[in-house]
C-alpha cells in the first residue's frame, strides 16, 4: 500500500549555514484529511513544507511524498502549493495569472473559472493582482495551488491576516476538498485552527513536539484548550 | 522542451508588459530617439556613418540586459520562480519563453532604430538584413547577460548596479571610441574576450562593404556562441532545490 502515505519523512535534517533548522524530524501523513502544521514562527514550519514539496537541500534523512521521493518529476502536477506570500504577478489580472498557472500546470482552461469560484474572486477576474488586497491575492495564490486537482495541497500560512469570515470560509473549502478526496497539509500559528484539523503536527525549534489528533492531544496532556495543550508538551520535552 | 509551455510564458511576458505601455513604449522608442540626437550632436554624415552601426548593437544589448536581468530578479524574489519549478515547466520552456518575449519587443526597437538611421542618412552598403542579424542577435546576448547578472543579485538595486559593471567596459572596449588594434596591450586582451566587441566588428563590416568576408560570419557565430553560453549558465543558475 505505497499511496497510504501523503508525506513521510525519516530523520529528516536541514541545516542552513550554522543553524540547524530541522533535527530529525519524523512522522508519516496518512492521505485524507486536514492535517495542521502548528508552531511559532520560526519554528521550521516554512522549512518542512519546503521539503515537502522537494524545493529545500535536505542535509539528512529521507522523505517521501505520496510514494515518490519528494521533489520527483511525477509529483510535480500531483501536489499543489500555495507559498506563505503570495507567489502571484502583481502585473497581471486574476484570470491571467491564473490562466498561465493552468498552461504550467497543463491543467484545463476551464480549471480557471473552477478555482475562481472557489476563492470567491468573481467580481475581481479583471483586476491587476497588485492592485488587490493582502487577503484577495493570498486566495489567487491560493486558486493557483488548486489547479488541475492535486492529491495533495500544501498550503503555507493560508489564513493569514484574513477577516473572520472569510477564514471561516476557507476553513469550508478546506473540508470540502478533504471530503473530495484531496490531502491537505495547512501550516498555522493560531492555535485556534488547531481545532479545525483532523491531525496536528505540533512543531517548536525545529523539533516535532506531537503528531496526533486535536482531541487526542488534549486528552493525552489533561487540558482543555489547544493552546494549554501545546504548553503542556513544551515544558514536557 | 515543451513548445506549449515555452508560448504560454512568451505570451504572459507580454501580457504583463501590456499592463505597463510606459515602458513598452520607452523600449521601443527611446533608442531611436537617441539615434536622432547623436546626427545631430555631431552634426556629421560620415561621423554618424561611424558610431551608428554600433550604437544600433549597443541599444538593444543594453535594454534587453537591464529589462531582463530586473524582470528575472522580481521572477525570484516574488516566489514565482520557486512556484513555476514545482510545476512540469522546464528552465527552458521559462528561459525559452523570455527569449521569445523580449526578442519581439527588441525586434520592433531595432526596426524602428534601423529605419529612423536610414532616414538620418545612415548609408549600408550591404544588406540591411545583415546589420539586423547582429542587432538581433545582441539583443539575446543582452538577455543571456541580463539572466546570469540575476542570479548574482539579491535587490533589484544590485541588480542595476550590474550594468555599469558588464556593460560599460564592453562599450568602451568595443572598438567605437578607439580602435581596438590600438589599445595597450592588456586592454586589447580585455577586448578581445568581450563579446559586444565582435559584435561591433560585424556591424561595421555589415555598413561598409556590400559583400560579407568571412570574418563577418565569424563574429556573428562568436556573438551566438557567447549569448547560447551565457543562457546555458544562466538555466544552471535556476535551481530548483534552494537552500
Amino acid at each position: 500500500m505505497v499511496n497510504c502515505s501523503a508525506a513521510a519523512a525519516v530523520g529528516l535534517r536541514v541545516v542552513r549555514g550554522h543553524n540547524e533548522v530541522l533535527h530529525e524530524v519524523s512522522f508519516d501523513i496518512p492521505s485524507g484529511g486536514v492535517t495542521g502544521l502548528l508552531g511559532p514562527s520560526g519554528s521550521g514550519k516554512t522549512t518542512l513544507l519546503r521539503c515537502i514539496l522537494g524545493v529545500q537541500k535536505i542535509t539528512a534523512g529521507t522523505i517521501n511524498v505520496l510514494g515518490r521521493p519528494a521533489g520527483s518529476p511525477a509529483l510535480r502536477s500531483q501536489v499543489g502549493y500555495a507559498s506563505q506570500s503570495a507567489s502571484v504577478y502583481d502585473d497581471l489580472t486574476v484570470a491571467e495569472n491564473l490562466r498561465y498557472f493552468a498552461a504550467a500546470l497543463r491543467a484545463p482552461a476551464s480549471d480557471v473559472d473552477r478555482v475562481i469560484d472557489a476563492v470567491d474572486l468573481d467580481d475581481y477576474r479583471s483586476r491587476l493582482t497588485g492592485r488587490l488586497s493582502g487577503g484577495q491575492r493570498s486566495r489567487v495564490s491560493l486558486a493557483v495551488a488548486m489547479l488541475g486537482n492535486p492529491k495533495l495541497l500544501v498550503l503555507d500560512e493560508p489564513t493569514v491576516g484574513l477577516d473572520p469570515v472569510l477564514r471561516e470560509e476557507l476553513w469550508e473549502l478546506f473540508h470540502q476538498l478533504a471530503s473530495d478526496g484531496v490531502t491537505l497539509l495547512v501550516s498555522s500559528h493560531v492555535m485556534e485552527e488547531a481545532e479545525r484539523c483532523d491531525a496536528l503536527l505540533l512543531l517548536r525549534d525545529g523539533r516535532m513536539l506531537a503528531y496526533d489528533s486535536p482531541s487526542a492531544l488534549m486528552q493525552r496532556t489533561g487540558t482543555g484548550t489547544m493552546d494549554e495543550a501545546f504548553l503542556h508538551l513544551v515544558r514536557a520535552a | 522542451m515543451n513548445f506549449r509551455l515555452l508560448l504560454a510564458t512568451a505570451r504572459r511576458v507580454l501580457t504583463q508588459l501590456s499592463h505597463d505601455p510606459r515602458t513598452v513604449t520607452m523600449l521601443v522608442a527611446v533608442p531611436s530617439l537617441l539615434m536622432i540626437m547623436l546626427r545631430y550632436v555631431f552634426d556629421s554624415a560620415a561621423f554618424f556613418d561611424h558610431i551608428a552601426p554600433a550604437l544600433l548593437g549597443f541599444f538593444p544589448f543594453l535594454m534587453m540586459f537591464l529589462i531582463t536581468s530586473i524582470t528575472m530578479l522580481r521572477e525570484r524574489t516574488s516566489g514565482t520562480l520557486e512556484r513555476l519549478l514545482t510545476t512540469p515547466m522546464g528552465k527552458l520552456d521559462l528561459l525559452g519563453g523570455y527569449g521569445l518575449a523580449f526578442s519581439v519587443i527588441a525586434a520592433l526597437q531595432v526596426v524602428l532604430a534601423v529605419l529612423i538611421s536610414l532616414a538620418l542618412g545612415l548609408s549600408v552598403a550591404g544588406s540591411i538584413a545583415w546589420l539586423l542579424i547582429v542587432a538581433l542577435l545582441n539583443a539575446l546576448l543582452g538577455l543571456a547577460f541580463g539572466l546570469l547578472a540575476s542570479a548574482f543579485a539579491r535587490s533589484e538595486f544590485q541588480a542595476v548596479q550590474f550594468m555599469p559593471v558588464v556593460v560599460l567596459p564592453q562599450l568602451l572596449l568595443c572598438g567605437l571610441f578607439h580602435p581596438r588594434a590600438e589599445m595597450a596591450t592588456v586592454l586589447r586582451w580585455a577586448s578581445d574576450v568581450m563579446p559586444l566587441s565582435y559584435a561591433v566588428d560585424a556591424l561595421q563590416r555589415a555598413t561598409a562593404a556590400s559583400s560579407l568576408s568571412g570574418t563577418y560570419w565569424r563574429d556573428v557565430l562568436i556573438v551566438l556562441g557567447c549569448a547560447l553560453a551565457g543562457l546555458g549558465l544562466a538555466a544552471a543558475t535556476l535551481r530548483r532545490r534552494t537552500d
